[in-house]
């Protein structure tokens, strides 16, 4: 009998976290926008200077690793465009092919991906060592609600940087493929930017950034949840960083599946 | 010095974490101009007390008033209230680490008062003198001492002015010199400020030096609250074990040992 109903015991403990984890990260949303629109009238604003700080370090900081990896990714799509397509003569069709996939889904993706390892880990070590060492606590006696002074302001960061960031990976990584495949299809690579600007329509920009503001929701929200949940010391804030990241990565990638479905029908 | 209205009121608190019952309808009430300790061994449930005072966690049953207010009734507009009037220092200082010493203690002001940037920088600096840390606003918490810590932390529980100051273990981890001298800080507080005061701690010679009375709390409910003669002459055996530092003995069930070892969800004692 015992053989039978232990698994079953954990599913159904694992399926209940799952759902509380979610309730939860539910909840510190709902209670954020309601800090931004109302936390004045009581007691509890959300500050502008540490949205900006937190902007800072999200948005600004990241964007030399951006850059980088935006212009390998772009430079790699542009070899492997080339060569895929110039096997049946369809060279001329590179530079639509690496525009549309740079905006609608590398530019959010690899975006996503560096920032919930960047800042996504970032907001669950600050978060769950405050957590462990009572300063949570310390904030939460002394009245300044631990959501609106710790989460609200990365959350909002981050809806508001992700995208932005996307729209210069987008940039970079253009540029990345205009540098590869511009000799290659004896262009220049002037030619071959205005040509991908003619070609890119508002739709694709605004595929890539509806998906960066979901992203942005997703990795704000495992981080900070994971962060609040930490229990077991430094040990435990270590496991939540690394869960943060793989949680946020994992529902990155299926978001962005179930967006590109849904965009592309 | 003791008023008819006590400023904490508690009664019948139950506690559990889990299948495990922490206090067993604990009775407690603080009057003002008091300094309180609540002792206990470790397990006793003390800390569990004081994060119920707090109203960091919500009572299964039973009611905890503080400054008149029943906290779990509270709304969000009254609890703030009550929480201007309370300051906290925590067992490990609890100083945000990101902020240095004299923005930790300004925290309060900044994020709950309307005042200047001027009062606020004057009044935070005031109160780091009053915990003798005069001039150490710019260092960072983890530039401090374990007992420098503990009197910043002090001195940010105390810069809104609170009627009520709580204090988690003031000596652990310190010195016997660095926890006498946060011992007769205590005492100044309370005379200077006219503070009510509650001390958690398993410090015998603190409590006994601090404290006007001592609540002595053993495995969820209260043994004793009285005054440090009638605790030390208290004829309470498990009071004595307390005082005299003899191990406990815990008489065994049988049948409940035997159940603890071979079924799988046995409560805990």
């Amino acid at each position: 009998m015992d053989a039978i109903t232990r698994p079953l015991e954990s599913l159904g403990r694992a399926t209940l976290k799952s759902l509380a984890g979610i309730g939860h990260a539910a909840m510190l949303l709902i209670e954020s926008v309601g800090f931004a629109l109302t936390g004045w009238r009581r007691g509890q604003p959300v500050r502008v200077p540490s949205v900006f700080e937190q902007m800072r370090q999200i948005g600004v900081d990241a964007l030399p690793i951006t850059a980088l990896l935006a212009l390998v990714i772009g430079i790699m799509l542009g070899i492997q465009f080339v060569a895929a397509l110039s096997e049946f003569g369809a060279q001329s069709q590179v530079v639509i092919a690496v525009a549309k996939s740079v905006t609608r889904e590398f530019g959010a993706l690899i975006t996503a991906i560096l920032v919930a390892g960047r800042s996504g880990s970032a907001l669950a070590a600050r978060i769950g060592s405050m957590n462990v060492s009572q300063e949570v606590d310390a904030l939460a006696v002394i009245g300044i609600d631990p959501v609106r002074y710790l989460a609200a302001p990365a959350l909002f960061a981050m809806l508001l940087m992700l995208p932005a960031l996307t729209i210069f990976a987008d940039a970079i990584a253009i540029f990345g493929a205009a540098v590869y495949s511009a000799p290659a299809l004896n262009v220049t690579p002037g030619a071959y930017i205005s040509q991908t600007l003619a070609l890119l329509t508002p739709g694709d920009l605004g595929q890539g950034l509806a998906k960066s503001v979901v992203f942005a929701i997703l990795i704000s929200l495992i981080g900070i949840s994971t962060g609040f949940s930490v229990s077991g010391g430094a040990e435990g804030v270590g496991r939540a960083t690394t869960r943060s990241v793989v949680l946020s990565i994992c529902y990155i990638i299926v978001a962005d599946m179930i967006f590109s479905f849904f965009l592309n029908r | 010095m003791v008023s008819s209205q006590p400023l904490i009121e508690v009664e019948k608190l139950e506690a559990w974490y889990g299948r495990r019952r922490i206090l067993k309808g604990v009775d407690f009430n603080v009057h003002a101009g008091e300094i309180r300790v609540i002792m206990g061994g470790s397990g006793s449930g003390k800390s569990t007390l004081l994060r119920h005072l707090l109203g960091l966690h919500r009572p299964r049953s039973g009611t905890i008033k503080l400054l008149g207010v029943d906290i779990g009734e509270a709304d969000e507009a009254q609890m703030l209230g009550v929480r201007r009037q309370i300051g906290v220092s925590f067992q490990g200082g609890a100083l945000l680490t990101s902020l240095s010493v004299g923005d930790n203690v300004a925290l309060p002001l900044r994020e709950m008062t309307q005042l200047d940037e001027n009062t606020i920088r004057i009044m935070s600096r005031l109160k780091l003198e009053v915990v003798n840390l005069g001039g150490f606003q710019e260092l960072m918490p983890a530039q401090l001492s374990g007992g420098m810590i503990k009197r910043a932390a002090l001195a940010r529980a105390i810069v809104m002015d609170p009627k009520l100051l709580f204090f988690d273990e003031p000596s652990a981890g310190l010195d016997p010199v660095v926890s006498a001298e946060l011992d007769e800080l205590i005492l100044r507080l309370r005379d200077a400020l006219r503070m009510t005061i509650v001390v958690v701690t398993h410090e015998l010679e603190s409590a006994f030096k601090i404290a006007d009375t001592i609540t002595v709390l053993d495995q969820g409910e209260i043994l004793m609250t009285n005054t440090v003669d009638k605790i030390r002459h208290a004829d309470n055996e498990r009071i004595q074990d307390l005082l005299n530092r003899r191990p406990r003995e815990t008489p065994v069930d049988a049948d409940a040992y035997l159940r603890r070892l071979t079924e799988e969800h046995a409560a805990p004692v």
